[in-house]
């Protein structure tokens, strides 16, 4: 496993501006800032260097994405993620649904490590 | 033209329409005042930003009524190839129905059964953990305004309603004065169970910042106390919720006079599913030796608890039913549309008012976009972009009238605001039945 990454837990919610964009239309830019924005700790984000609008790397064994982050400020404890849910974080959900119908779609374990254009 | 005529055409272009019905969120609430200036919403009295944004981006899109691979065609020629497709399948499936009405609901249904296919509804990835919980458990349950007249303790767990439900508080649980909540916020107690500390957390009086997959614990420690369990201090460690502060909580749960806990994605979306879902209403259940409590799930679409009616009165159950043998059969996780696109069994799809290419696995999107599939849409969504066979449809409630059920399962029509050149979802998939039938009885007779 790479050196500088870290285990997460990502929780894909839904946010006013996802709710009121979405009907904007999928293709809005409000919609695609919204579903592609990180929230993470900040104390997280300092410990990996980052500045809001850094792009980090977010990954599992299902998918792998690039999105920038943004401070959570009071919201996320350490070692949580949120992010609007919608493309970016379909991405990183499986098909197993353990014979419920539903898949693993709050709580998922990734892995984050800050993108190497970051520091351009 | 005259002041006088130039007066009467713009009066006549503006419309107030009153009493009418928002289906943004499964609040469905049902007091908009709207204004119609030539064919858009410009005013949506009442409606929260949600509600807004739903009223104002529904105006009519100029695009082709039918598409077959993204040409534009007919409408008889797509109902003839929608019709083929379903017919052709082995093993079709029907899915979404979330944002239509009851009335467009049961003819996708009767569909299904005509082609012995498999009907799923959004509940599938939203609640229906929870509707499995209910045939486990059962549901004690009550409508909204009896919350909003009764509920004196209130405890949202797993939700953040002043984001995905805004009106929520201020109609029914926690702002409103109610018959026996005279003095209205201050008669009530609010608590926020969530693992985030989200925007709804300040309307809360106190907030239980819980670890990530211990809700279940949480409320098997709860039930516990309901029956004066001793219950060991390690809860602490699995869930970050102190025993001092769950008993304090109890004590303060069993002097309520009517409770309620409104649960959301949270527990259904997390480790555990249907056994979060279950662990909570047998808690609501439990705290009936003591007092009267409730428990109803945060439904997040204007009709996804009208589907769940329509498809039960319909087959006898919820979502996810198979009807590939002539009989209903229930089973998720093997009839679930998310399972059935993952694991490539599905061959063709009917996709009614949902948008599955943005917000289904990767799996179940990959699968889905590489099979034929017909889709009503009244916007160019992922899914629509996708299909084989796609039809504009009106949107319910603001072209099309009918019927959907709020998330308290009251039943409510739709007062439209202006008409559609879009035909709805009602006529559409009517037409396609018919084609269905015609075809399956010439058939039967040659």
């Amino acid at each position: 496993m790479n050196q500088t990454s870290e285990n997460y837990i990502l929780i894909p919610g839904r946010t006013s501006r996802q709710g009121t964009s979405l009907n904007q239309g999928k293709d809005s830019t409000a919609y695609r800032e919204e579903i592609n924005t990180l929230l993470m700790n900040p104390q997280d984000m300092q410990k990996l260097g980052l500045a809001d609008g850094d792009r980090v790397r977010m990954w599992n064994d299902v998918g792998n994405v690039v999105v920038p982050c943004k401070s959570g400020k009071q919201e996320l404890p350490l070692g949580m993620l949120f992010i609007s849910y919608g493309d970016i974080s379909s991405r990183l959900m499986g098909g197993e649904t353990h014979g419920s119908g539903m898949p693993d779609s709050k709580g998922l374990d990734v892995s984050l490590e800050k993108h190497a254009d970051s520091d351009d | 033209m005259s002041t006088a005529e130039q007066a009467e055409t713009a009066a006549a272009q503006l419309k107030i329409v009153k009493d009418a019905t928002c289906t943004f969120c499964g609040c469905v609430c049902d007091d908009m005042e709207l204004t119609v200036e030539n064919d858009r919403i410009t005013k949506a009295k009442n409606a929260c930003v949600l509600g807004k944004a739903w009223f104002f981006n529904h105006h009519i899109e100029q695009r082709p009524q039918a598409t077959i691979e993204g040409r534009a065609v007919s409408y008889d020629e797509a109902i003839a190839a929608a019709a083929d497709i379903l017919l052709e399948a082995s093993y079709p499936i029907t899915y979404g129905l979330s944002d239509t009405t009851c009335e467009a609901q049961r003819v996708a249904v009767a569909i299904t059964d005509w082609i012995g296919g498999t009907v799923d509804t959004t509940t599938s990835v939203c609640h229906g953990p929870s509707g499995m919980a209910f045939q486990g458990v059962g549901e004690v349950t009550c409508s909204l305004g009896e919350i909003k007249n009764r509920a004196d303790f209130v405890i949202f767990w797993g939700g953040n309603p002043a984001e995905s439900h805004p009106r929520h508080f201020t109609k029914y649980s926690l702002m409103p004065k109610g018959e026996f909540i005279p003095n209205g916020r201050k008669d009530r107690t609010a608590v926020l169970i969530d693992v985030r500390r989200t925007k709804s957390a300040k309307a809360a009086d106190i907030f239980l910042q819980i670890k990530p997959r211990s809700d279940f614990e949480l409320a098997w420690a709860l039930r516990g106390l309901t029956k004066g369990v001793d219950i060991d201090p390690d809860i602490e460690h699995k869930t970050g919720i102190s025993l001092e502060t769950l008993t304090d909580m109890m004590d303060r749960m069993k002097r309520a006079k009517f409770g309620a806990i409104l649960f959301g994605m949270g527990l259904t979306m997390t480790r555990g599913k249907h056994i979060n879902s279950e662990a909570v209403l047998a808690l609501a259940r439990d705290m009936n030796q003591h007092t009267r409590w409730v428990a109803k799930p945060m439904r997040g679409h204007g009709n996804v608890t009208g589907a769940d009616n329509v498809v039960s009165w319909s087959t006898g159950y919820p979502f996810g039913v198979s009807l590939t043998r002539g009989y209903p059969r229930f089973n998720p996780g093997e009839f679930t549309t998310s399972d059935v696109l993952a694991r490539g069994e599905a061959d063709a799809a009917l996709i009614v008012a949902s948008d599955p290419m943005s917000n289904f696995s990767q799996p179940a999107r990959e699968h889905l976009k590489n099979i034929k599939s017909i889709v009503l849409d009244p916007k160019l969504s992922e899914t629509a972009k996708v299909a084989t066979v796609a039809f504009t449809t009106s949107t319910y409630g603001i072209n099309t009238a009918g019927t959907v059920y709020r998330m308290d399962d009251v039943p409510i029509p739709l007062r439209p605001a202006f008409d559609s050149p879009y035909k709805s979802d009602y006529e559409i998939l009517k037409a396609i039945e018919h084609r269905i039938r015609e075809r399956q009885l010439s058939a039967a007779v040659s």
